[in-house]
């Protein structure tokens, strides 16, 4: 076994999602046999190889420090699912 | 001839002589979805009354002298581009009520261009799929063969542009999704090199791969929506500063003095024959145009489904962390604390595809394995990166299937990721280096099933395909072939 039912469960705390029991059953299979698979690449040496994160290297893309227009509040919070004035509003959190 | 069958290329004369108004052509296509979307379900919207006053407002810049040259055409839209005050789903119950505040940069350069938006199209949930079935709406089908896919992620858009909805439509491409649904479809498709393209205003799933790029019913077309979309864009700080040629002025004839590389690695196990005996025929177009035509090596194909899956999983559940129920989207309002409101709202509107990748993502990115699986991985995306380096030593483009096999039938790989996953073995490389890649109709099967050619070129090297894209249309003589349904 490459991943337990545990581990799935540790797992999917991390990303913030509950799974049913069934989905849990099912994930658990197919994470294995995905995770089985992409041990393929054991296979190969990349002891010297260094990483590749973009296919181009990229500098940092700064701008001049100008005050810019910037999204009005209103238009920001209007595709809130629960919003005040000037605010998303989300359960009590202290 | 219903205006609706024209190639955007035919329209735009039709439309400059005066023989056509925007309007005409826009109602014809209208009306045409009226007439088979139920039966194809490309649209998860259509915006009728803004492209009617689209194509009015094109009308009268057609009027008034010389205009861009699309506008007045009608194209559709894959429902991940933000088009401002219009609903922007991404194929996802969590954000099926979404209204972007703003234009994607592609959206934007259409509309200053006099595009006409007939509509959202459908898609895989958040682009995550190879068959559009894990839209959470409607499911497209492929014109060409009832109880097919249309293939996927930009089902949508390869079904309206062949079952003659619009005459071209913006896709995305992260594994290759433009390529293998154009391919499925018969279809032309081109995902353009890393940075082509701004992203900016598409919703991000793998944001090192992702790329946005048109799909439409011949070459010319294809070339001139690349025309119109391509270059930097300061919002998109990987999108990279470098010249834009005019692509149509590399649609011509003739291969001379251009070399043409086949990859053996792409005709392995599992390849159909008929998808072979196509590819050949390509070949062979392209040698009678006067191209030389080499052997070249990938060696680390085999890999790249494995590196692929890691990479975009990963990706993928550090840009779905954004959806919690807080500031836009789906919310789940009965949970009590904000945790239970994070996990239900996601638990609730993401789809079984969506969850599963996360979870991969999760695991390969999580202390302990991150070493093992995700650093793993971008190691061998440099191996891979460094064959295509080492391919175009010896010739100037690739010359390959799209997908082992023509379309199959909807529901197939249902319980078989992996299965699903592994049908992306010939398009998902391109993504990983960052090369552009393109999909031209190459002929049919005995089932009367579409069966694409792809070609892969070097960074910025989108005219190369578009020359040998050219040549290959003038040779199988296929272009703007297209199926009858309703």
């Amino acid at each position: 076994m490459k991943i337990t039912r545990e581990e799935v469960e540790h797992v999917a705390g991390l990303a913030k999602l509950n799974l049913s029991e069934d989905e849990l059953v099912r994930m658990t299979g197919q994470l294995d046999t995905i995770l089985s698979y992409v041990a393929k690449l054991d296979e190969l040496d990349t002891a010297d190889i260094a990483p590749t994160t973009h296919a181009f290297s990229n500098t940092n893309a700064f701008r001049d420090d100008e005050v810019q227009d910037s999204l009005p509040r209103d238009e920001a919070l209007a595709n809130g699912p629960v919003v005040n004035e000037e605010a998303f509003i989300v359960p009590k959190i202290i | 001839m219903n205006p609706y069958e024209l190639t955007i290329g035919q329209a735009r004369t039709e439309l400059d002589a005066g023989k056509l108004s925007s309007r005409e052509l826009t109602e014809s296509c209208l009306a045409r979805i009226k007439e088979v979307d139920g039966d194809i379900q490309s649209f998860i919207l259509v915006t009728e009354d803004e492209a009617l006053q689209q194509a009015d407002a094109a009308d009268k810049q057609i009027a008034e002298g010389s205009v861009e040259p699309l506008c007045g055409i009608p194209l559709s839209m894959k429902d991940l581009l933000c088009t401002k005050g219009v609903t922007t789903t991404c194929g996802s119950k969590i954000l099926e009520n979404f209204v972007p505040p703003y234009d994607a940069t592609v959206i934007e350069k259409l509309k200053k261009q006099g595009a006409v938006i007939l509509g959202k199209v459908a898609m895989d949930e958040f682009a995550m799929g190879s068959t559009s079935e894990t839209c959470a709406f409607n499911i497209p089908e492929n014109p060409w063969k009832k109880g097919y896919v249309a293939g996927g992620s930009s089902g949508g858009s390869a079904t309206s542009v062949a079952g003659m909805e619009c005459l071209g439509s913006l896709g995305s491409d992260t594994g290759g999704s433009i390529r293998q649904p154009a391919s499925l479809c018969g279809v032309v498709g081109i995902k353009p090199t890393y940075g082509r393209v701004s992203r900016y205003g598409l919703v991000a799933f793998a944001s090192s791969l992702d790329q946005i790029g048109p799909l439409t019913r011949d070459v010319t077309d294809s070339a001139m929506m690349m025309n119109a979309i391509s270059g930097y864009d300061r919002r998109d700080s990987t999108s990279v500063e470098q010249d834009v040629p005019d692509f149509t002025s590399s649609l011509t004839e003739g291969m001379q003095g251009l070399k043409v590389g086949v990859p053996r690695e792409y005709f392995g196990d599992g390849l159909d024959s008929e998808v072979a005996s196509v590819v050949e025929k390509g070949i062979q177009i392209l040698k009678d145009a006067g191209a030389e035509i080499v052997d070249v090596s990938l060696p680390h194909t085999e890999y790249c489904v494995a590196v692929y899956y890691l990479i975009a999983s990963a990706e993928a559940s550090s840009n779905l962390a954004r959806y919690d129920g807080v500031v836009y989207g789906y919310r789940n309002q009965d949970a009590d604390s904000l945790l239970d409101m994070y996990k239900e709202t996601r638990s609730q509107g993401f789809g079984s595809e969506v969850k599963r990748r996360i979870l991969i993502g999760t695991y390969a990115l999580s202390s302990g394995y991150y070493d093992a699986y995700y650093k793993k991985a971008s190691q061998a995306r440099t191996l891979i990166l460094n064959d295509f380096k080492k391919a175009y030593e010896s010739c100037d483009l690739l010359l390959s299937p799209v997908t082992p096999t023509p379309a199959w039938k909807k529901g197939e790989h249902a319980d078989d990721p992996l299965a699903l996953y592994l049908s992306d073995i010939l398009t998902i490389s391109a993504n990983l280096a960052g090369i552009p890649g393109m999909s031209v109709p190459g002929g049919f099967s005995s089932d009367g099933l579409p069966i694409g050619i792809q070609m892969q070129g070097a960074h910025f090297r989108e005219d190369v395909l578009f020359q040998a894209a050219y040549n290959l249309e003038l040779g199988t003589k296929i272009a703007n072939k297209c199926p009858t349904v309703g």
